[in-house]
């Protein structure tokens, strides 16, 4: 079939120190241009360039949902920004052979005087529906946001719920033949990205062609046909979606497996505590990547406390590839204090019995500076989102034994079965 | 029933996705957008295609300006009222100017008007590209509309100064000459000024935030150096054929003689102003395209 997308050598250069917003000013220039001759005598490769993404060719059929997935910094915003033309290729071109509509966050140029009927009208223009448009689906619009009391009222007032609704109702209504999404699903309460991905999947089956970046596994698997991963600029891999993710997660095992938790690996800034390092440890105390199923997870969690702490609670998530958490377990539930630390290296060792159904699995770390949960918004001292990778095997001595692959764990059960005769 | 891995079930969920979707079968036989390295030249036809945007952009600009504001739009009226009272009094009654034989509070209004207009518009557009960052790095659409539709805004509040104008025309007796079939010539090329000016700072300012800070300082020179609160007529030889140079005075006095008619217009210097006003409007558009692909790279 012809493709409704057609890249071919797509690339993006950046000269490094571009990239950031810096601050350029007319004397930084003017001194460049005086030293400039000298620069020029210096070498000429002086200026690092980075290609963000380089000679990326795919196709997209008419009514493909394609994934884009690949670690950060990969490349995939580059690839949506290219396409969305928000910026310009350095090389190679792409043709889309339909009306395009990019949704790179929800509420783009919503302004927080106006009201909310005028920022619906505006953050309409602005995705590029026509102004009768706007006025024939406005009702739907306002109903799906659920916000028709207070749709006179200046979107300042509004609670970060309904301004969410609201941006993304309209974007919801949107209707171009080719979408590009970015990650506009992470926000909003439960309930709302509830509704968010079944009116996706609503447009997923509707016939349009849909790009969609995201971290979540599990989206991308629930609502994905295809995928692409990139990564360091180029595409990897493009196939099936649930093949692509395996692809993508098992190549991100090998980094975690001797344990050291990099600087990147950090979701932000640890001062006072920071993970250093994290193992799964197999029954002779050996680092591992692989544990049986049935088996209980022994991990072994080295850290550093770099300010004295009066408290800290630390914790592990246990997720399985598509980003489901199966469980979270912290130090207080084996009934132990950690009070006053003082500056120096610690280990924990912790067991956790969990009979998880054989599949790639990894697992988050999180320090919390007293009572706070995981899940609990307020700051955490560290926590690393993907702190290790490893793989449940099923023994094959096991034999008997046919698993559910639906579930996420087996456990044991004792059962006892009476029987009464009719007499 | 017993499916033996996991991404087996997946598959068989996504596959009854699949079957349910509607492929549309006519695509168009040439690209819809074609994505490279786009040429210099300004694309007019998608600027047309873009009219309800520039329009939605403007309604905004007006709408937000005085939305927070005790006085709102009176503040438009009172900024150059002020001025001119203050200017009245100190080249009028102190410095005793003359005004070529027009009331004085006629003569500088005029003149602070079509200033005023011009310097807030410059400022607005010079403003308006890195004020739309947020914009600009999640959105496509033709990035001069930016500048273009906060000129256009701006010439709301020119449209409502004239309601003091008319005012002050009735109450001092001015009779209007047919020259005032010629006040849209001048409104035209000082918003031609105002659009290459303003287009132009807003590109350097998008790499060079000194924009930022350099333009009031330079506007208020500008406003010194044109014939707003003074004639022209008070200097002579070289220095007057100097001030001259500034299209700006050839916009403000024939603006004045449209309304009051005091005079006849002085042509050559009309003429100047129209084709500089042209000249740095198209330059200022190439400039824009220029630098507008790296925009959301250095914003």
């Amino acid at each position: 079939m012809k493709p409704i997308i057609k890249v071919e050598g797509l690339g993006k250069q950046y000269r490094v120190g571009t990239r950031s917003p810096q601050f350029a000013t007319l004397r930084d220039s003017i001194s460049a241009a005086v030293r400039k001759p000298l620069a020029a005598l210096r070498a000429n490769g002086d200026t690092e360039v980075f290609w963000a993404l380089r000679d990326v060719d795919f196709e997209v059929e008419p009514g493909e949902v394609v994934g884009v997935i690949g670690r950060n910094g990969a490349g995939k915003s580059t690839l949506l920004k290219l396409l969305s033309r928000i910026t310009e290729p350095t090389t190679g071109r792409a043709e889309l052979y339909g009306r395009v509509a990019s949704l790179l966050e929800v509420g783009t140029g919503f302004h927080p005087e106006l009201t909310g009927r005028e920022n619906v009208f505006l953050n309409g223009a602005i995705l590029g529906m026509r102004k009768a448009e706007i006025e024939r689906k406005f009702d739907e619009i306002i109903a799906f946001a659920e916000i028709e009391k207070f749709i006179d009222t200046p979107v300042k007032r509004y609670s970060s719920g309904m301004y969410v609704r609201l941006a993304f109702a309209v974007a919801a209504h949107l209707e171009p033949e080719i979408l590009i999404i970015d990650e506009v699903l992470a926000v909003g309460d439960m309930q709302f990205q509830k509704r968010c991905l079944g009116k996706m999947n609503e447009v997923a089956k509707s016939g349009r062609t849909v790009l969609f970046v995201s971290h979540n596994m599990r989206a991308v698997a629930q609502l994905c046909g295809h995928c692409i991963w990139i990564d360091s600029g180029q595409l990897m891999s493009r196939g099936l979606a649930n093949e692509v993710v395996v692809e993508y997660l098992s190549s991100v095992q090998p980094e975690t497996m001797d344990g050291l938790i990099t600087e990147e690996m950090h979701e932000h800034e640890a001062p006072e505590l920071s993970f250093r390092r994290v193992e799964l440890l197999d029954e002779n105390a050996h680092s591992t990547a692989i544990s049986y199923f049935g088996d209980p997870l022994r991990f072994r969690v080295e850290f550093e406390v770099l300010k004295p702490l009066t408290q800290a609670r630390l914790g592990l998530v246990i997720q399985k590839f598509d980003e489901t958490v199966v469980c979270a377990v912290q130090h207080t539930d084996a009934a132990l204090d950690l009070l006053n630390l003082q500056p120096g290296r610690y280990v924990a060792n912790i067991q956790v019995d969990v009979p998880l159904i054989p599949g790639p699995y990894y697992i988050a770390l999180f320090a919390k500076p007293h009572g706070g949960y995981w899940t609990s918004p307020d700051r955490s001292l560290d926590y690393i989102p993907h702190a290790l990778a490893f793989n449940v095997e099923e023994v094959s001595a096991q034999g008997e034994t046919v698993l559910p692959t639906n579930a996420l764990v087996y456990p044991v059960s004792r059962w006892t079965v009476e029987g009464f005769n009719h007499h | 029933m017993a499916i033996n891995n996991n991404a087996g079930a997946i598959t068989t969920k996504r596959n009854a996705v699949a079957s349910n979707q509607v492929v549309p079968s006519d695509l168009p036989d040439k690209p819809v957008v074609v994505i490279e390295r786009r040429a210099l030249a300004p694309d007019l036809k998608e600027l047309w295609a873009y009219r309800e945007l520039l329009y939605f952009f403007m309604w905004r600009d007006v709408k937000v300006r005085y939305k927070q504001t005790a006085l709102g739009v009176l503040w438009v009226v009172l900024q150059p009222l002020l001025m001119m009272l203050i200017f009245a009094f100190i080249f009028g009654r102190v410095a005793g100017v003359k005004s070529d034989g027009v009331g004085y509070p006629l003569f500088a209004y005029a003149g602070l008007i079509a200033w005023t207009f011009f310097s807030h518009a410059v400022t607005a557009s010079a403003n308006s590209v890195v004020n739309s960052a947020g914009l600009i790095t999640k959105v496509y659409f033709p990035r001069i509309i930016v500048p273009v539709a906060a000129v256009g805004a701006t010439m709301m509040d020119f449209a409502i100064s004239f309601i003091p104008l008319a005012l002050m025309m009735i109450f001092w007796k001015v009779r209007i000459t047919p020259y005032l079939l010629l006040l849209p010539i001048f409104i035209i090329i000082v918003v031609t000024l105002a659009l290459g000016v303003g287009m132009f700072m807003a590109a350097l300012n998008v790499k060079y935030r000194d924009v930022g800070l350099a333009l009031p300082f330079m506007l208020q020179l500008w406003f010194f150096a044109s014939p707003i609160i003074y004639p022209l007529s008070l200097f002579q030889g070289k220095l007057r054929w100097l001030l001259a140079l500034n299209p700006m005075a050839g916009i403000i006095d024939g603006f004045r003689v449209s309304l009051y008619g005091y005079k006849s217009f002085d042509w050559p210097a009309i003429g100047f102003a129209a084709v500089i006003a042209i000249i740095f409007l198209v330059f200022a558009m190439y400039r824009f395209k220029r630098v507008e692909r790296n925009f959301a790279d250095l914003i």
